[in-house]
């Protein structure tokens, strides 16, 4: 007789517990826990089912829950639009895209077919469908894998965006967005997948989508930032806190929906704005946040700063990377430069 | 037809050559001298070696993928050049900015490895579509996977030069897995040659460990697209003996498949039929040494040679 009062209320047996484990692991749990209550669930995508995964992070799905969980060919325009079809006719299909430069080959799907379902048939047809994909530079990484297109998705209206950078969030941001009825994109990072082990609570109420977090205080400057990069900035953060200058860190998580009064209270408090995020700061989401902020009318004490990616592709050799992606001692120089009241404009940005 | 001995044995060194760079290349990924994920053609030596006899570099162009760097040294990239690109080191055939799986050598007819699956088939289309107008007569290849032909991009682009009539040759490597997962699961007709005819062209299949076949069978279709015949589609059947990148424990490969992969590689089988014809051991010998130590030279060159300075990482990114 399992302990019962390890049942939440509502969840279908999923106990809640605390486990240390990887990012990877924490998306396998969220999958594991999604086909479990879900039995609409279906997991699909190149090499998720019997491999496991190219990172292993879909492993032993495939043998609990057997042809809801398959591989596809290398189609991911068939993915990404079988994904909507099956959606409207009551599935809550879960896609991979391996790496988020190859939904460029069926953004179509995502951009005039998933988020027109709802809103032509006036709620009549929905595509309640999640693309679970991972973006970012890692070493060695060519320019067709390493790019950051998150400011791509959010600019379509009718998909929600995600990116989660502790494990934490790897597994509840996923269960949200699975829970969720609208198209969700939710971008991960390899780069996460199999760092250290953190605590992890499972089997918890399962949240709506949205919602900013502080990762840590401090009054001098706010610093929004979201995906892989954040451990960056809180480097960062520690070194100016040697410095006395404490930056607080906004995790934005949410691109869409986006939690502005999180971002706003964080200004008011510290009045003055930093935006870090790894993909290229030419029109890119920080661009975003800051024109909000600056509708917002909060009286800054210097101008806000875009950290980001200068305008190139990404180049393969690790030492070329640094010439173009932000660094821990690029995004600290550039917070010491605003806290300081220095024009920090970042040279790249423009060119 | 057979060819003769001399050009078996031009075929033999460069197939070893490429067999040796990669092996290189799997030390020093190994030591971690080199990063990030590399995927290695051994076991297909005989399809880039063969494919490319059949061309001419002064004016055709090659379209690869990833697994690219058989591709390019078949077409001539000097060996250096390749191991200090995939090092990151300035004196790579990019200075670094290609890598393993992107690089580029348009000096030596090989116009870029592609790491979008199928990405490369309609730019190989648009590349005859150049020379119909150029009067170059140059013929374009568009080589990818099996798993590829699954991509829309491949189909758009055989359609494409089909009906425009285009000089292409889309040679698909046929290793029967597209990464972890095989080609049972991906499509019902493992006749991939078959497609061709849907679009009508002709399709043909042939050995892709023998680099005699290949040749002769890619001079038909070079011939033909060269003289205004339009487009063909070769399938050449191989294995890889490795895995698709450096560090796959290949668990999906069913027992013996990778044995009997091993066992029918194109450079064993090659010194077989040389001997059979009658070529000494020791000419055999010479050649292989001859080719390790090339190897070894480049590798050397490439290690000594500086990093890529990310000073000039923003340069070349505009008119
Ligand atoms: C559009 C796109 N989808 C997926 C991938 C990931 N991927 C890289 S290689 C590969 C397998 C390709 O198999 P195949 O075409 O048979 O070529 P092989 O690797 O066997 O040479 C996949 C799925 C990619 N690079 N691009
Ligand atoms: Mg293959």
């Amino acid at each position: 007789m399992p302990d019962l009062t390890l049942l939440p209320a509502g969840a279908a047996g999923t106990a809640i517990e605390t486990k240390r484990l990887s990012y990877a692991e924490a998306v396998n749990h969220a999958l594991r826990r999604a086909l479990r209550e879900r039995p609409e669930t279906l997991l699909f995508g190149e090499d998720v089912a019997k491999p496991g995964g190219v990172f292993g992070v879909t492993k032993g799905l495939h043998r609990e829950f057997g042809d809801r969980v398959f591989d596809t060919p290398i189609s991911e325009s068939a993915i990404l639009g079988g994904a909507v079809g099956a959606a409207m006719f009551g599935r809550r299909p879960i896609a991979e895209i391996m790496w988020i430069d190859f939904s460029l080959v069926a953004l179509d799907q995502l951009v005039n077919q998933a988020p027109n379902v709802r809103y032509v048939s006036r709620g009549a047809v929905t595509a309640p469908i999640t693309v679970r994909t991972q973006a970012g530079n890692g070493p060695g990484a060519c320019a067709q894998h390493s790019q950051n297109l998150e400011a791509f998705f959010a600019h379509v209206p009718g998909l929600r965006v995600g990116m989660p950078s502790t494990a934490q969030d790897a597994y509840d941001m996923l269960l949200s967005a699975v829970w969720c009825d609208d198209p969700v994109v939710v971008i991960e990072n390899r780069t996460l997948y199999h760092g250290a082990k953190s605590d992890v609570r499972l089997g918890g109420e399962v949240g709506p989508i949205g919602g900013a977090r502080v990762r840590r205080g401090g009054s001098d400057v706010t610093v929004v930032t979201w995906g892989a990069v954040q451990n960056l900035v809180l480097d960062a953060a520690e070194e100016l806190a040697a410095e006395g200058v404490e930056a607080e860190v906004l995790d934005l998580r949410w691109l869409n929906p986006l939690d502005l009064t999180a971002v706003q209270e964080a200004v008011a408090r510290t009045r003055r704005l930093a935006v870090v995020h790894e993909a290229h700061t030419f029109g890119g989401f920080g661009a975003e946040v800051v024109s909000l902020v600056a509708e917002s009318g909060l009286d800054l004490l210097a101008p806000p700063v875009r950290i980001g990616a200068a305008p190139a592709r990404i180049p393969s050799a690790v030492s070329l990377v640094p010439g173009v992606l932000p660094t821990r001692a690029k995004i600290a120089d550039g917070l010491r430069r605003l806290v300081r009241g220095e024009t920090v404009r970042d040279a790249g940005v423009l060119r | 037809m057979r060819s003769d001995t001399p050009t078996l044995l031009g075929h033999f060194e460069r197939m070893l050559l490429i067999r040796g760079v990669e092996d290189e290349i799997a030390r020093l990924r190994t030591a971690g001298d080199m990063v990030g994920s590399i995927h290695l053609c051994s076991g297909q030596e005989a399809v880039y070696v063969g494919a490319v006899a059949a061309l001419d570099l002064s004016r055709d162009a090659v379209f690869p993928t990833y697994r690219g760097h058989g591709w390019a040294l078949a077409c001539g990239v000097p060996p250096e050049a390749l191991f200090a690109e995939i090092l990151g080191r300035v004196t790579g055939i990019n200075g670094g900015r290609g890598g393993s799986a992107y690089f580029t050598a348009p000096r030596y007819g090989m116009y870029g490895e592609n790491s979008i699956v199928g990405a490369g088939a309609p730019i190989a289309a648009g590349a005859a579509l150049a020379a119909a107008f150029d009067g170059s007569g140059r013929v374009a290849v568009a080589a990818f996977g099996d798993g590829a032909l699954n991509q829309g991009a491949v189909h758009e682009a055989m359609n494409f030069a089909a009906v425009r009539g285009l000089p292409v040759v889309f040679v698909v490597e046929n290793n029967a897995y597209s990464e972890l997962t095989p080609i049972a699961d991906m499509t019902r007709n493992p006749e991939l040659f078959r497609r061709a005819s849907a679009y009508g062209m002709p399709g043909g299949r042939v050995d892709g460990n023998d680099p005699d076949a290949v040749a002769r069978a890619m001079e038909t279709c070079v011939r033909r697209a060269r003289g205004g015949g339009g487009p063909a589609l070769l399938e050449c059947v191989t294995q890889r003996i490795v895995g698709h990148y450096i560090g796959d424990a290949q668990r999906y490969r069913p027992a013996g498949d990778l044995d009997r992969a091993v066992a029918a590689e194109p450079i064993g089988r090659l010194a077989e039929r040389l001997t059979a014809e009658g070529v000494a051991a020791g000419e055999l010998d010479a050649i292989r040494s001859r080719v390790a130590d090339r190897v070894r030279a480049a590798s050397r060159l490439a290690l000594d040679s500086p990093p890529a300075d990310p000073a000039t990482a923003l340069e070349h990114l505009y008119a």
